[in-house]
């Protein structure tokens, strides 16, 4: 791309163009404007739906204000997650240390909330000052008789994938406590759905409909009692691999729990998640009832999905995600309503997602880690692009350039997992690219 | 006043953003400048997803997004590199960098890192202004505010006075009351610089190309001769002696008027008999109109609302000019409450309300939605004014929320509220009375349809 800064030119790979190479997964150039978040911000959004949890974040009020209430995950319960709780620092606190703030901050909060578990956030200068955040923990654990949990998410400590670690690393430290007795051979975890608009309660009813009890949620409408006895589960089903794969390797290591990749985003990839834990399970009556789920779903979405194809087929989609594992269902979902992806990246991509990635894309199809809104305005002019999936901050890029846009965030507020979601999906593609006011004349 | 103080050790749901937003913010209205966060690369990112949701408009902020390895051996190499990058891709005129908790805390010379990058690259980058702003002092009101007066201090300069011409430091206002502002400015023949002006860059129109840096924003050749206005207009009745008014005054003897942010009948006719007094001017017959058809609501309407209790929160400027609003159409602000902790927020609502208001609010600075919503239950308010982030309160409460200021997450138009002035009250007003009608018609078994 023309006046692109030579240190990104190597995070960028046109499909077939010339042999797979893409450089990710390193810290984003200073000065080019990345969308990324940071460590803090991976832990963050992986923890936040557990909902009978206290989160609270250790430092000044930034850290705490921009991530209140911003996630669409719900609760079937505890709404005590949607709380922004902060130490917020002082100078003062700077210069003393803040373990004393937090040892208070903490038992205030637990005697007014009792909550279940507490997760304390480290952030950038929580690092610097060198609060001994395990102490406190400890301390205040020994005093309430509640799980106290510190989450190493110091900001700059890496990208938003360090922050995912952080949030695996913390969530092994209640898996394991709990009673097991009763749970069923037929059982799993699902890691790494975060119920958005009830996405969760979509995939479990399958899951429900074929008779395979799900033991905890990781972690959308996630309860801490749940987690606690996670490892009674026969198998952990992973989505967003980035966030909670960690997570399921820990727990394989130390629990002997075998897991499964899968993705609810797509019929195609719903459907194969579905038969893969049947299979896995081997049990004929199971899969039996999973052929039937999906013949039901399929039967009831897919006329529906004709009328939106027909009206979408041949546009031009490009994806922006935070994580790639995502991109490849909506790559998949796309050829389903007959559109063509001409740009796909996100954030956090390994490379290895990205060689898959240009495996199963069109020639010409560009590939990129960690882009700008620079970069990713030239990339939708230069394609003629008629819809972009991101998230709010790619949103004003796509609207500027007269494209239509479909979140496809943490923040949405509809559901777009499971077969319902598909159609859902459709939707909101529909409604964007084919509302009348992209024909106004600017 | 009041009875106790809130005093609790930890902060829930806070009534306040961190002050390199407010820097960032305050960068942005200014023409061709970038604002770029000297600091790990999660603070940008955060931060322009906050704003986005506010404005619906794109805003790059840069980052040096330093690593573990750069907090321990200093940013300096990775500050100097963004500020290439962010030259080469952009082209700004200026960048404006403000610093984070990370990098105060490390302790990173900046200034010492510019002078060098400054003599290193021998001129040819754009102007460079620094404020430093670490999130554990102050909200992002005192972020918004220092960055405007390092923009003064840094480039005005001094010479002959120009008559004529003033200088309006509005702080942190909505783009709709800008383009009213410079409105009112023209119709008294004022030439004038307003500092910053985000009128067209977080409000502009729809375009078919991505524009690096949007247009418009105070021109920077206006503000080098803010130093010879023949005076500053600074809105604000608890902004400290470190403001841009006061560096002008300072340095170059330009005469300073404080206002308070002009909402409401009372407070407008202050700057309009300010501005009628520095152009020499009367007050053009448009804006008495306005001020008469106002007040002519007022009287229509004032029934409705005498009496009814409001809880106001928000930036504490903005929470004054609510203040004297509210009070002088009979609507009794029960509590007044803020983030910020200037200091100066009770005495400032005495003065405005003191005449009106058998008895003052309960002001209290430092708050959060914990503490709002504690003592919310005591008072039994029939409406809300501030920003989305009241929500839950009004939702718990079933009253109505005015949203008004920033942030406006869950509505359309955040950016194009108009809240000052006479046609900004005009706007509040008519939005209140509504609210209280509607209540009151949605409550009701019978369900009129006329008054």
């Amino acid at each position: 791309m023309e006046g692109m800064l030579a240190e990104r030119q190597d995070q960028v790979h046109r499909t077939g163009e010339q042999p797979f190479t893409l450089v990710c997964n390193k810290d984003s150039l200073a000065g080019a404007v990345s969308q990324r978040a940071c460590v803090f911000c991976g832990s963050r959004v992986v923890l936040y739906p557990i909902a009978d949890a206290l989160h609270l974040v250790h430092g000044p009020i930034g850290c705490a204000v921009y991530t209140w209430d911003i996630r669409g995950s719900l609760s079937s319960g505890s709404e005590l997650f949607r709380l922004s709780f902060s130490t917020d620092l002082q100078e003062i606190d700077v210069i003393f240390g803040g373990e004393k703030k937090l040892y208070r901050a903490l038992i205030e909060l637990i005697d007014r909330h009792s909550p279940k578990a507490a997760f304390i956030y480290s952030t950038c200068i929580v690092g610097i000052i060198g609060d001994d955040l395990e102490a406190v923990c400890r301390q205040v654990e020994s005093e309430k008789g509640i799980p106290v949990i510190p989450v190493m998410s110091e900001g700059f400590k890496g990208n938003k994938r360090a922050g995912y670690t952080a949030a695996c690393n913390a969530m092994a430290r209640l898996i394991g406590t709990g009673d097991t007795a009763g749970i069923s051979p037929y059982s799993i975890n699902i890691l790494g759905d975060f119920n958005l608009a009830g996405e969760i309660w979509i995939i479990r009813e399958y899951f429900e409909r074929m008779g395979v009890e799900v033991v905890a949620n990781i972690t959308g409408d996630g309860r801490v009692d749940d987690l606690k006895r996670a490892h009674g589960a026969a198998l952990n089903v992973v989505q967003c691999s980035g966030s909670t794969m960690d997570l399921a390797k820990i727990m394989e290591e130390k629990y002997n729990i075998p897991s499964i990749r899968v993705s609810y985003f797509g019929v195609d990839d719903m459907a194969q998640s579905l038969y893969d834990v049947a299979n896995h399970f081997g049990d004929k009556e199971m899969l039996e009832k999973t052929k039937k789920i999906v013949q039901e779903e399929l039967t009831r979405i897919m006329p529906q999905l004709e009328r939106y194809k027909k009206a979408l087929a041949g546009k031009k989609a490009a994806i922006y995600v935070g994580g790639s594992f995502k991109a490849f269902s909506l790559v998949k979902a796309f050829r389903l309503l007959d559109m063509r992806v001409v740009m796909v990246g996100s954030q956090t991509g390994t490379e290895q997602e990205y060689r898959e990635l240009a495996e199963i894309t069109d020639p010409g199809t560009i590939i990129v880690d960690d882009t700008n809104p620079l970069e990713l305005s030239s990339f939708l002019e230069e394609k003629e692009v008629d819809i972009l999936v991101g998230g709010v901050k790619e949103r004003p890029i796509a609207y500027k350039l007269g494209v239509a846009f479909c979140d496809h965030n943490h923040e949405r507020k509809e559901a777009l997992a499971g077969f319902q979601g598909m159609l859902n999906f459709a939707k909101e593609v529909y409604s964007s690219v084919m509302s009348p006011v992209w024909r106004i004349k600017k | 006043m009041s009875k106790k103080a809130p005093n609790y050790i930890s902060t829930t749901n806070a009534c306040k953003l961190c002050t390199p937003l407010g820097a960032c913010l305050a960068f942005k209205g200014i023409e061709g400048a970038v604002p770029y966060l000297h600091g790990s690369q999660g603070c940008a990112t955060y931060m322009r997803r906050y704003i986005i949701s506010h404005y619906n408009e794109p805003i790059d902020i840069a980052s040096s997004s330093l690593s573990e390895k750069n907090a321990v051996y200093g940013g300096g190499p990775n500050l100097k590199l963004g500020l290439v990058n962010v030259t080469q891709k952009y082209q700004p005129k200026l960048i404006g960098i403000a610093t984070t908790c990370l990098t105060e805390t490390i302790g990173d010379d900046v200034a010492r890192y510019l002078n060098e990058f400054m003599r290193e690259t021998e001129g040819t980058m754009p102007i460079m202004v620094r404020v430093s702003t670490p999130s554990y002092n102050g909200t992002h009101m005192e972020g918004f505010h220092a960055a405007i007066t390092s923009v003064v201090d840094q480039l005005a300069e001094g010479g002959e006075a120009v008559a004529g011409n003033i200088n309006l430091l509005p702080g942190f206002i909505s783009p709709a009351d800008k383009r009213y502002l410079s409105e009112i400015l023209d119709d008294f023949g004022l030439e004038s610089t307003i500092l910053p002006d985000l009128s067209d860059t977080m409000d502009g129109p729809a375009g078919t190309s991505y524009q690096e840096i949007q247009p418009g924003g105070t021109p920077i050749a206006s503000i080098t001769t803010m130093g010879r206005a023949s005076a500053t207009i600074e809105f604000g009745r608890t902004i400290g002696e470190k403001s841009g008014g006061a560096v002008l005054a300072n340095k170059h003897g330009v005469k300073r008027i404080v206002l308070g942010t002009p909402i409401g009948i009372a407070e407008t006719d202050a700057l309009f008999d300010t501005l009628s007094s520095v152009s020499g001017n009367p007050v053009p017959l448009k804006h008495t109109m306005e001020r008469g058809r106002l007040l002519d609501s007022y009287i229509d309407c004032h029934k409705y609302i005498f009496g009814k209790k409001a809880i106001i929160y928000g930036e504490e400027d903005l929470v004054v000019g609510l203040a004297a609003f509210l009070a002088e159409i009979g609507i009794v602000p029960v509590l007044c409450a803020s983030g910020g902790k200037s200091g100066k927020l009770a005495a400032a609502i005495r003065d405005v309300t003191g005449e009106i208001l058998a008895e003052q609010p309960q002001v209290f600075e430092g708050m959060d939605f914990f503490d709002i919503s504690e003592m919310a239950e005591g008072l039994a308010p029939d409406l809300l004014v501030g920003h989305s982030k009241g929500y839950p309160l009004a939702r718990k409460m079933t009253i109505p929320l005015i949203r008004v200021g920033f942030p406006i997450h869950d509505r359309m138009g955040g950016q194009r509220i108009l809240h000052l002035g006479y046609r900004g009250t005009q706007a509040l007003f008519d939005q209140v009375v509504n609210a209280v009608l509607a209540k009151k018609q949605d409550d009701s078994s019978v369900g009129y349809s006329y008054m």
